[in-house]
């Protein structure tokens, strides 16, 4: 029974992230998008956070990634996917919840 | 997979509206199907035909309208949300007496039970906001 | 699978700043009638929408509170409230709305609705869900 959360405010705005994260179980994936992604750029105070979680997935959308001069600058242990495999994530878990 | 797509957010002013939107071609692409996309909240404004952005821009309507004929896509527009917002079919119109409609060609009109149908008929709900 | 769902409506906005909590409910409200399993949550800023007291006359918008307390007239039974939300918000369950329901099983007793759990036991919740609809 894995989920798939979305996130998609800066954790330097909100605490949508760490709400998040405070709520994932073991085997969950977290796909940030948006503004999302600037949680797992490298350097940041969030990216300490990110690393920091245990037996969650971490993703990233590679079109917001991009659009927003991050390519290259995530760190490691963050997978990039594209809008085909924000698809794929959702179908391969059981249910996708939003944190909005 | 069957999915439904819900947006809760303006064109031009939110990013929702985009993801929902590549999202939604993406999942197409992949043969899975998309049973329905609900437009709520401030989402109710990506039905409107009378936006007119600048040419080097996309046209946030206009690929809905034309993703819904290609795929003949259900595109449902809360009506409560809708009436609010000044969204209107011709016949909101005539029913609250306004002097014009503007719903874009591919959308329709519809309560809100449309997304409790679409929460109980889909494999997946994907929800795109604020 | 069955056809009756579990949905879970998972609050997480304050009232009034925004019209997610107020479109929120009326989600929640026209869903009740299609006979699902029915919960909502609330946690974060969400709260905040259960903070008795509201007085909108001021602000000059509509006073959606007695919304939620009509909840259980609509078979309304399990409203979660995030306890640790509450504590960093400095609200404890006397600050919130009473809501109750009218247990079918127990001679319609009335009950509350609000369930005050941790934050561990909601992410059970959220997991134990079919779908989660976020506002």
């Amino acid at each position: 029974m894995a989920m798939l959360h979305t996130v998609n405010k800066s954790p330097y705005q909100c605490n949508t992230l760490e709400s998040c994260l405070n709520h994932t179980q073991e085997g969950d994936v977290v796909l940030l998008i948006e503004d999302g992604v600037y949680a797992a750029a490298k350097g940041g105070r969030a990216a300490d956070a990110l690393a920091a979680a245990k037996g969650v997935k971490i993703c990233a959308l590679s079109a917001d990634v991009k659009a927003r001069g991050l390519d290259g600058r995530i760190i490691d242990g963050v997978e990039i996917v594209d809008y085909a495999g924000f698809v794929d994530l959702v179908t391969e878990t059981d249910k996708t919840q939003a944190w909005l | 997979m069957k999915l439904g797509i819900v947006v809760l957010e303006g064109p031009y002013q939110h990013e929702a509206a985009d993801t929902a939107y590549n999202f939604a071609v993406a999942a197409l692409e992949k043969g899975h199907e998309v049973f329905r996309v609900f437009f709520y909240h401030d989402g109710v404004n990506n039905a409107t035909r009378l936006m007119v952005p600048p040419q080097d821009d996309r046209h946030i309507q206009q690929r809905w309208s034309e993703l819904a004929e290609k795929h003949n896509l259900d595109l449902v527009v809360c009506v409560a949300a809708a009436q609010r917002r000044g969204i209107l079919d011709e016949d909101e119109q005539g029913r609250h007496g306004k002097d014009a409609n503007n719903i874009a060609p591919g959308f329709r009109i519809s309560g809100l039970g449309q997304l409790i149908e679409a929460g109980i008929q889909c494999d997946r709900l994907v929800f795109f906001g604020d | 699978m069955s056809d009756v769902k579990k949905f879970l409506y998972v609050n997480r906005k304050a009232p009034h700043g925004t019209i997610y909590a107020l479109e929120s409910l009326e989600v929640v409200l026209i869903g009740a009638a299609f006979e699902q399993d029915v919960a909502l949550a609330f946690l974060d800023d969400g709260v905040f929408q259960l903070l008795k007291g509201w007085d909108t006359s001021e602000l000059g918008s509509k006073n959606f509170q007695p919304a939620y307390t009509a909840l259980g007239d609509y078979d309304i039974q399990k409203v979660y409230v995030e306890r640790e939300s509450l504590e960093e918000r400095g609200l404890s369950e006397d600050d919130l709305l009473e809501m109750v329901y009218e247990d079918e099983d127990d001679d319609w007793a009335e009950k509350s609705s609000i369930r005050i759990v941790s934050r561990e036991e909601l992410a059970k919740i959220m997991q134990d869900s079919d779908v989660v609809l976020s506002f």
